[in-house]
């Protein structure tokens, strides 16, 4: 018996696909889920599994051939082994056999998983119609702006539930307002600092779960340069493992690309010397501990430097700033809420401190010893990790002499902390030991210019050398 | 602006009384804004409520109420030829209706919503002219507005000679065959949607000799043939003749009646009747309200076209109801009813419904929600079929009418229930159950686990899907034996 595979359905609002590879040949023998196809639509480069076990009769289509949805694309001898094992859907409807990647751009494998029914053990997605769930699922899912088709599905039938949008909306708000690849603690600088335990090596599977099987195509976000890149075989050249790009890294890599893509970095370094204000710390860090009764809460250079944006950020509104691309205009916020990026077990995340300028430097330390605390146990709200209008990031417990991090899209720069250290330095013509903290700011060029970033760290560095003028100041 | 002309100011004009417009004027003043309701009709209701489903239910029970004394006979209960009092059914369907009106106005007044009546044309996108009967014409200024001007019947003006005939009393549209003014001996019904079948089921039963002419191949149109079979087969026993395939020349008025030329197979060419009923469909009332001075974009069918929220193109109106496109159904436009009150409270709402279910209100009644599989074919889309045949439901038997199939619609890889249809009376109310179903991504073995009670005609969904279940199961177990033996 001859039958005929076309040109599947591969999701809404496709209608032809270019075929990069054909994997059989004619006359070859093709098990179900064998791949045979590989196609690019618009939209993604899609595998197409063989919906039937059977020999290769005759292939329709060569390589490079834009076909369009319906077309017939192989014909099958399903006869010459006896068997078909083809699922009765697909022997009935050929023109629907499912398709194994999943097409949506970052639809990270909405795929059934509890099946419902021994028939329905089908690793496939059903690419057309709506994601099932309950009506108070998508109101839901609609309120925190969650797509359904990106969401992990637990239900029967890839019904998405309730706790499935919540988990989805909690990881994209995080990597939402993921600030800097190269960031990865998030701790002070000085040792009085709140630090978080030093990462242990963990297996990349088990940061990451799930089996290449579950992976899809990274596509829709590489600008002008979206398209399919040639990797040469790695494993040609010894073991390798493949782990699917998921969820929070997923989304890391989505957002990073489009900060680099959209905002044209440039990072600006200086230094300050804050020997006289480590000192200070140091002489009333317990005074300050003991007036919150919380040993957390410490007077840190993180604290400080907060403070000193604010001041900066009035000074130089344009880094208070974000560019509308989609109206053209430029948009100053008259608030000023800043982020602190903090390293966890799940990925960086950046908790906002609001309007910093309104508050003291004992509120501040209180409420980033808290924030930094809540984050970890991920148990940070919602609404804590919204509205930051500036990105403040620290590696100093780690180490590094400085850094270039990146502009936590939308907004408009970064600064980055690395290790305050002692060093040695000019002081009245003679050498001195100081405490250097080394600063590094990375800014969108097209809101500001780079005279204005050097005056504005300029204004960070003379509060934090000077405490005296920073309580003038702040 | 005439001088004189009286202006007032509202958060929120909602225009149409039927049950869309009603209803958003409810709800939006129930999320606290100031809403005014302007209805072109004397009293509020719509189409729905005067002309349309009320009025048509109240006059399907009465050719129930015959139909089933006559069929009683079956059973060992006879009670001899209806008597029918077409006074004083009409008066009955009347106080149905004015009752249900006052009910309207009693839950605007209680919510805050003030009616104003008149009709309404834009003048821009902030604000209409309403000409009240016999009173200065208002200009009302609103921030928002919902569109809810419903629809009215399609009438067919080149197949007359004149205007006079076009208007003659003897050429009925769906809202003057509710009207009830007498039994014409002989009906013929031009269509054969569910407006005409439901409207010709009402006069066959009082007594009227009904001929369908249809210009398709089958009766409703768009709805599986399956469930429109044994529809077809009963109404083959109420009506003197159903002419398929048959297009419709012209229609003259005569001193007698009405005469229409048709062409078709093994139909004479010319049928003549003392009314003609025409029910060929519905168009939305875009047009003549002015929405030319606003930014509202219409179709080529004249639907207004609106998002997911159901605001149009110009930001300050939205359009529910049959206005915004097909079906034309009440329980869509009262469904974005709530949709574009609440947008404009600000919730997070939209229409995002997954079916929107449609009855047939005939013996028996036919109804369908989600896929069918007529749409399943046209697009495409894989799926399998369950049918519970109501010769198996013990309830069926005890109300002495097996004349019914309950289908299930599903998707062959996962058992997501994709639709359902069902034909058999009370159909309509059995329905709901498959809307809730597809509402909340229910697969198969949702429908065959929980438990029906027995003996109700709503077992039928549970044994359809059950029946799916055991026939996958013998397919998966033929599958194992087959890979086994191969091996």
């Amino acid at each position: 018996m001859t039958v005929e595979f076309k040109l599947p359905d591969l999701g809404e609002g496709i209608h032809e696909a270019e075929i990069i590879a054909v994997k059989v040949k004619e006359g070859e023998m093709v098990k179900e889920d064998q791949i045979i196809f590989e196609v690019e639509t618009d939209k993604a480069v899609v595998e197409i599994p063989s919906p039937y076990a059977g020999a290769v009769a005759k292939i329709h289509v060569a390589q490079g051939q834009t076909v369009k949805v319906g077309c017939v694309m192989i014909g099958y001898d399903i006869a010459s082994k006896g068997q078909t094992q083809a699922p009765a859907a697909a022997a009935a409807a050929p023109a629907v056999a499912p398709v194994k990647q999943a097409v949506t751009a970052g639809n990270n494998g909405a795929t059934a998983q509890a099946p419902a029914h021994p028939a329905a053990q089908a690793t496939t997605k059903v690419l057309t119609g709506p994601v099932p769930a309950t009506p108070a699922t998508r109101r839901l899912a609609r309120e925190l702006g969650v797509d359904l088709h990106q969401v992990n599905a637990s239900g029967p039938a890839g019904r998405v539930l309730k706790e499935d949008v919540m988990a989805y909306a909690a990881g994209s708000l995080e990597s939402r307002i993921q600030p800097s690849a190269t960031a990865s603690s998030t701790t002070s600088s000085t040792p009085s600092s709140i630090s978080s335990k030093p990462a242990a090596p963990t297996s990349m599977k088990d940061k990451y779960g799930g089996s290449s099987a579950d992976a899809s195509p990274l596509t829709g976000m590489g600008g002008m340069n979206a398209g399919p890149v040639e990797y040469p075989d790695f494993a040609k050249f010894g073991d390798v493992e493949r782990l699917p790009l998921k969820s929070i890294r997923r989304k890391i890599a989505m957002n990073m690309t489009q900060a680099w893509t959209h905002i044209p970095h440039v990072t600006h370094f200086d230094e300050a010397n804050v020997t006289e204000l480590s000192s200070l710390v140091t002489k009333y860090e317990k005074e300050f501990a003991a007036r919150s009764g919380d040993n957390k809460v410490r007077p840190t250079l993180t604290v400080f430097t907060i403070k000193a944006l604010a001041s900066a950020l009035k000074l130089y509104p344009q880094f208070n700033s974000s560019l509308d691309e989609n109206t053209g205009e430029i948009v100053i916020k008259h608030y000023y809420n800043i982020g602190v990026a903090v390293a966890t077990d799940r990925g960086l995340i950046v908790p906002v401190i609001k309007n910093v300028d309104q508050k003291s430097f004992y509120d501040i330390a209180v409420e980033l010893a808290d924030i930094a605390a809540k984050t970890r146990a991920g148990k940070i709200e919602l609404e804590r990790l919204q509205g930051g209008t500036f990105t403040l990031t620290n590696i100093g417990a780690i180490g590094g002499t400085s850094m270039s991090p990146m502009v936590n899209f939308p907004e408009a720069a970064i600064l980055g902390m690395a290790r305050a250290s002692q060093k040695p330095i000019v002081k009245d013509g003679q050498i001195a030991i100081g405490t250097i903290l080394p600063l590094a700011m990375s800014f969108d060029h097209r809101l500001a210019d780079g005279a204005e970033a050097a005056y504005f760290v300029q204004h960070v560095v003379k509060l934090l050398e000077d405490p005296f003028k920073f309580v003038l100041e702040a | 602006m005439v001088v004189g002309e009286m202006v007032q100011e509202v958060e929120l004009a909602v225009i149409g009384g039927g049950p869309g417009g009603y209803t958003a004027a409810l709800r939006a003043a129930e999320l606290g804004i100031k809403t005014l309701l302007i209805d072109a009709a004397p009293k509020p209701g719509g189409v729905c409520l005067h002309m349309g489903c009320i009025p048509s239910k109240a006059l399907l029970h009465a050719a129930e109420v015959i139909h089933s004394s006559k069929s009683a006979e079956k059973i060992g209960i006879s009670f001899g030829p209806a008597k029918i009092d077409i006074d004083a059914l009409r008066t009955w369907k009347t106080g149905v209706i004015d009752k249900l009106s006052q009910g309207i106005v009693g839950m605007c007044k209680s919510a805050g919503v003030e009616i104003l009546h008149g009709k309404a044309t834009f003048q821009d996108s902030r604000s209409v002219r309403v000409d009240c009967p016999g009173e200065s014409a208002m200009r009302i200024k609103f921030k928002h507005c919902i569109l809810a001007t419903g629809s009215r019947p399609v009438k067919l003006p080149k197949l007359f000679k004149n205007e006079e005939d076009i208007n003659s009393d003897k050429i009925l549209d769906s809202t003057s065959a509710l009207n009830l003014a007498d039994i014409p001996k002989k009906l013929i019904v031009i269509g054969g949607g569910y407006i005409g079948l439901e409207l010709g089921t009402v006069y066959a039963a009082l007594g009227s000799e009904v001929t369908v002419v249809e210009m398709t191949d089958g009766l409703l149109p768009g709805a599986d043939r399956d469930l429109v079979r044994p529809l077809a087969n009963k109404l083959g026993e109420q009506f003197k003749a159903i002419h398929l395939n048959t297009k419709v020349n012209n229609i003259s008025v005569t001193k007698s009646g009405v005469e229409i030329e048709v062409t078709g197979k093994d139909v004479p060419e010319k049928l003549t009747a003392d009314k003609v009923l025409i029910s060929v469909g519905r168009r939305p009332n875009s047009d003549g309200i002015g929405l030319e001075a606003t930014q509202v974009e219409i179709d080529q069918f004249g639907f207004v076209l609106s998002d997911e929220t159901c605001r149009t193109k110009d930001k300050r109106i939205f359009s529910i109801g049959d206005i915004s496109g097909q079906p034309m159904l009440a329980h869509r436009a009262i469904r974005q009813a709530y949709v574009a009150a609440e947008v404009l409270a600000g919730k997070p709402s939209a229409y995002d419904n997954r079916c929107v279910p449609a009855v047939v209100f005939t013996e028996p009644e036919v109804a369908w929600c989600g896929l069918t599989e007529t749409e399943a074919k046209a697009k495409n889309i894989s799926f399998s079929t369950a049918k519970f045949p109501w010769s198996a439901s013990g309830r069926a038997m005890t109300i002495a009418d097996t004349n019914g199939t309950t289908k299930v619609l599903f998707a062959p890889n996962t058992t997501l229930v994709l639709g359902v249809g069902i034909v058999g009376p009370r159909a309509g109310d059995l329905i709901s159950e498959a809307v809730v179903a597809i509402e909340m991504g229910a697969v198969l073995e949702d429908l065959a686990v929980a438990i029906h009670p027995h003996p109700t005609l709503s077992e039928t969904v549970n044994e359809a899907a059950m029946s799916a279940l055991s026939r996958l199961d013998r397919q998966a177990k033929k599958d194992s034996e087959k890979q086994i033996s191969s091996t």
